[in-house]
């Protein structure tokens, strides 16, 4: 009985569709008023056979424009009364009623839109309206789309709308439709269309179309899958390059200098209260430059965490040298002032730092895997940090002397290093790299006084996995946490899998204690 | 035949130590009830509820402090974990408590609120002995004890010191923290317990209740400190503080110093739980952010400033820094972690026998 009533109705609509067709008035009133599913209905009728004014109308009552004066609707533009039939100017009365739209018949408006948008003759307005439509479909829409693909002109539009056709198709009454749906589809890359052929598989009785949406999802999900490894890998090598910045300043002052800086997030968080004081500033005094003030941004948060440990080791942890647990205590006495010193400063809530223009957006690289700039900046920002460290402590005079001077300090000190200056130059740069830590954080999470708290015991575990002393070894720690971290994530969520990524930890110095003992001989003792 | 003169074995406490041993019961068992419940609200003399619940939080929290002192005083092993032990100790009672609850529930189920919340039908194994009290004190030992045990074997067995050991014992707290954050690991996740009715069916907020757990605790904490007393005379005591000054001595001497440390670590740990075992039922809440790892490094700064390698200083220290915490988070709430930083800093730049170490020099030098 249904099928008889909806073929009924498709002939009706055939009939109505072949007559050259502009919106009546009794068109715009069924879609002003009444009930919300007469509404609906009168809205898709009209969606078959747009005009112009038909979008403008429709375009109106999505923006909650348009008032019944009486029964007729009429659309308020600029605050003058428009008639959508007729286009002509008419007086709107104190009396006249907005016309309500609920959250349904708003997403069937936007639907609508979307699919008359598909006409335009902008490419990008097109763009836009076939990104809207989505996986939200029907065979209604049908005739619209093959409209809109007979028209299409840029390819790789006329694609995706082949895509969104098929999809149409597919809750067609036509087997050979369906099937033609059903192979096409097995092009996408959409985790939507994966959805739609699995419902379609529920409900399909032909046997033919059954096998083929079978093949197509197994295709669909096979490419999801790559999508999703890639991710993975991609989200883990960001995690790891954000590891990697944090565990770079800790290399130094713990891997090189040997000493436990529990202050360590506390001196990248300054980095990043420092960006975001150079993005206030721009703001208010360069506002024309201000996609660019993170460049002006990493030098201030360097000097301004390089100035800082420079006086912390001037005037605390130069003392206790040699003395680590102590060491420990009163860096974590330093962080816990550090942390109420930018709450009296800057307030306990959370500070806003925006991302640059260029920064924003990303690549699309498969349906569902789109790689975004911000990350891929701090994924190349890491590399050079990592590149400038390596330059500064292999080929330059001072990191010769760093060196030096950790290897065995009475004698760099015989050869006439200064090595207090060396220490406090050593632990200011790990300190300044710390600092551009917090400067690429403030791009990707939220700047707070406890924004190091987070960090502190990951970035312990990276130079510990790593060993100590070399910074290879905390580059592999670093990637192979971040990778494995996000891999165990998509596993198992995200609280278990940090739990498993410290819980491996623990084994995996249990098995390689020389992970953490780089000292050998008598200097294990100390 | 060289002579190996063994030190003269010294009495658990000097006859001054024990006056003062029992005069410390007698106030606190006697006086302190007295001045609570018989003085007038009005007297100078009498003690506020709030003074007697405080006391009573920061004897627990002294407890801790005497635990940190016989693993690292005593034996040089920093642990940054011991909030962990202090906390499952809290969560063993905890669970105990409510099921004390009942019927009582906001939802009247024989199940604790937040399992009817998250539509559970029924306890998950790990409750299966919350609802006896003897299985609880069991527990309230066994599980800080067992955990350390596993996690100590494992450490030292691969001869994990110093910072090391430090660091990896802030991760296992901060990982214990994720994981009773989680609801479904049966823990009441960031809520954690609370809202108690009653315990041995007696209930809970009544003042005979609360002065009899500030007797137990004071009892707790006055014996615990003579069996650490006893611990560190004996020729086991003298051994841990020999692997504190040079391990590799005691090792090359024949000594296998894996059992002595594992052993000691596993007693501080079951100090602790049951100092958080007695803690909870008197501050009527457990959650999971007593194991982060702030806490932990807390009870390493009450040692410090108490002076650490003494058994009085980390009970001094507790009380010494938990009272100016309640009167600074009071009165000048920003300057608390300002002072508290400076505390860290001063104490060990300044002070590292702390102020017991402070007392005695002084003395030393007047006479």
């Amino acid at each position: 009985m249904p099928k008889r009533i909806f073929q009924w109705l498709m002939i009706a609509m055939l009939l109505i569709a072949a007559r050259a067709y502009a919106l009546s008035a009794d068109e715009a009133k069924s879609m002003a008023s009444g009930e919300s599913d007469a509404r609906v209905a009168a809205l898709q009728k009209a969606v078959e056979n747009a005009d112009a004014r038909t979008v403008r109308f429709i375009q109106a009552l999505a923006d909650d424009a348009v008032k019944l004066v009486g029964e007729v609707p009429v659309m308020v533009l600029d605050g003058k009364g428009i008639d959508p039939v007729t286009q002509a100017e008419v007086s709107v009365p104190d009396t006249a009623e907005d016309v309500m739209n609920n959250n349904r018949m708003r997403g069937e408006l936007d639907t609508a839109l979307a699919a008359v948008k598909l006409l335009s003759p902008e490419v990008e307005v097109r763009r836009a309206a076939i990104k809207t439509l989505g996986g939200q479909v029907d065979a209604g829409k049908l005739p619209l789309l093959e409209k809109a693909l007979a028209s299409e002109t840029a390819p790789d539009l006329k694609e995706k709308l082949q895509l969104l056709r098929a999809a149409a198709m597919l809750g067609s009454d036509d087997a050979a439709k369906r099937l033609e749906a059903a192979t096409q589809l097995g092009s996408s890359a959409q985790a939507a269309t994966k959805t739609l052929l699995v419902e379609r598989l529920q409900v399909e009785t032909d046997g033919g179309v059954k096998a083929a949406l079978q093949k197509s999802l197994g295709t669909v999900e096979a490419r999801l899958a790559w999508g999703d490894r890639l991710g993975a890998i991609f989200s883990g090598i960001s995690l790891g390059s954000i590891l990697l910045l944090v565990a770079l300043g800790l290399a130094i002052t713990y891997g090189l200098m040997g000493v436990i800086n529990m202050a360590h997030g506390e001196l990248m968080m300054i980095g990043a209260y420092a960006t975001y004081t150079v993005q206030v500033l721009f703001q208010k005094y360069l506002p024309g430059a201000f996609d660019w003030y993170l460049l002006a941004a990493l030098p201030v948060a360097f000097m301004a965490s390089a100035l800082v440990g420079a006086a912390l080791e001037r005037s605390v942890i130069r003392f206790l040298y040699g003395r680590p647990l102590e060491t420990l205590l009163a860096t974590w006495g330093i962080s816990l002032m550090l942390m109420q010193l930018v709450r009296t400063i800057f307030g306990a809530q959370n500070v806003g730092v925006e991302n640059p223009s260029w920064m924003s957006g990303g690549v699309q690289l498969l349906g569902n895997l789109s790689l975004p700039y911000n990350r891929l900046v701090i994924v190349a920002f890491a590399v050079a940090v990592l590149a400038g460290v390596w330059f500064l402590i292999e080929k330059t005079r001072l990191g010769l002397f760093v060196r030096g001077v950790t290897q065995n300090r009475p004698i760099a000190s015989c050869m006439g290093v200064n090595t207090a200056r060396i220490d406090t130059y050593a632990f200011a740069l790990g300190s300044g790299i710390a600092g551009l830590a917090g400067c690429a954080l403030s791009q990707v999470g939220n700047v707070g006084p406890d924004l190091g708290q987070g960090y502190i015991v990951d970035s312990f575990m990276v130079v510990v996995l790593g060993g100590v002393g070399q910074l290879a070894g905390t580059v592999y720690a670093a990637m192979g946490l971040g990778i494995l971290n996000k891999f165990l994530e998509g596993w198992t969520g995200a609280v278990l899998a940090k739990i498993a990524v410290l819980v491996f930890i623990i084994i995996f110095i249990q098995k390689r204690p020389q992970g953490i003992f780089a000292m050998k001989g008598r200097s294990a003792e100390a | 035949m060289s002579n190996i003169t063994l030190p003269t074995p010294q009495p658990l406490l000097t006859r001054t130590g024990w006056v003062a041993w029992l005069a410390a019961l007698m106030v606190l068992c006697a006086l302190v009830p007295a001045l609570n419940l018989l003085v007038p609200a009005g007297s100078a003399l009498h003690l506020s509820d709030f003074a007697v619940a405080l006391t009573a939080k920061i004897m627990c929290y002294a407890i801790c402090a005497l635990a940190m002192g016989l693993i690292w005083g005593y034996t040089g092993i920093l642990s940054l974990g011991h909030g962990l032990f202090f906390a499952l100790g809290g969560y063993a009672m905890g669970m105990y408590l409510m099921r004390q609850i009942g019927l009582d529930g906001n939802y009247k189920s024989n199940l604790p609120d937040f399992m009817v919340f998250l539509d559970w039908k029924e306890l998950p194994w790990h409750w299966a002995l919350s609802g006896s009290f003897g299985a609880t004190l069991f527990l309230v030992i066994a599980v800080p004890g067992l955990v350390a045990f596993v996690f100590g074997y494992f450490a030292f067995r691969s001869r994990i010191k110093g910072v090391y050991f430090s660091i990896i014992t802030q991760a296992m707290t901060f990982a214990a923290m994720l994981l009773f954050f989680r609801n479904e690991t049966g823990f009441g996740g960031n809520n954690g317990f609370t809202d108690f009715k009653r315990i041995l069916d007696i209930p809970i907020a009544t003042t005979s209740m609360r002065m009899t757990l500030f007797v137990m605790t004071s009892v707790t904490l006055l014996v615990f400190f003579l069996l650490a007393r006893w611990l560190v005379g004996s020729k086991f005591g003298r051994v841990l503080q020999a692997v504190r000054d040079a391990e590799s001595r005691v090792m090359f001497s024949g000594y296998s110093t894996l059992g002595y440390k594992l052993t000691i670590w596993t007693i501080s740990a079951m100090m602790c739980g049951v100092a958080g075992a007695l803690y909870v039922p008197q501050v009527g809440i457990i959650n999971p952010s007593e194991m982060s790892p702030a806490n932990s490094i807390e009870i390493a700064i009450w040692a410090a400033v108490g002076g650490r390698a003494t058994l009085i200083g980390p009970i001094v220290g507790a009380f010494i820094v938990n009272g100016a915490k309640s009167w600074l988070t009071v009165t000048y709430p920003e300057f608390w972690l300002y002072f508290l930083g400076a505390l860290f800093i001063g104490v060990t730049l300044f002070l590292p026998d702390g102020v017991v170490g402070l007392i005695k020099k002084l003395k030393g030098g007047k006479a």
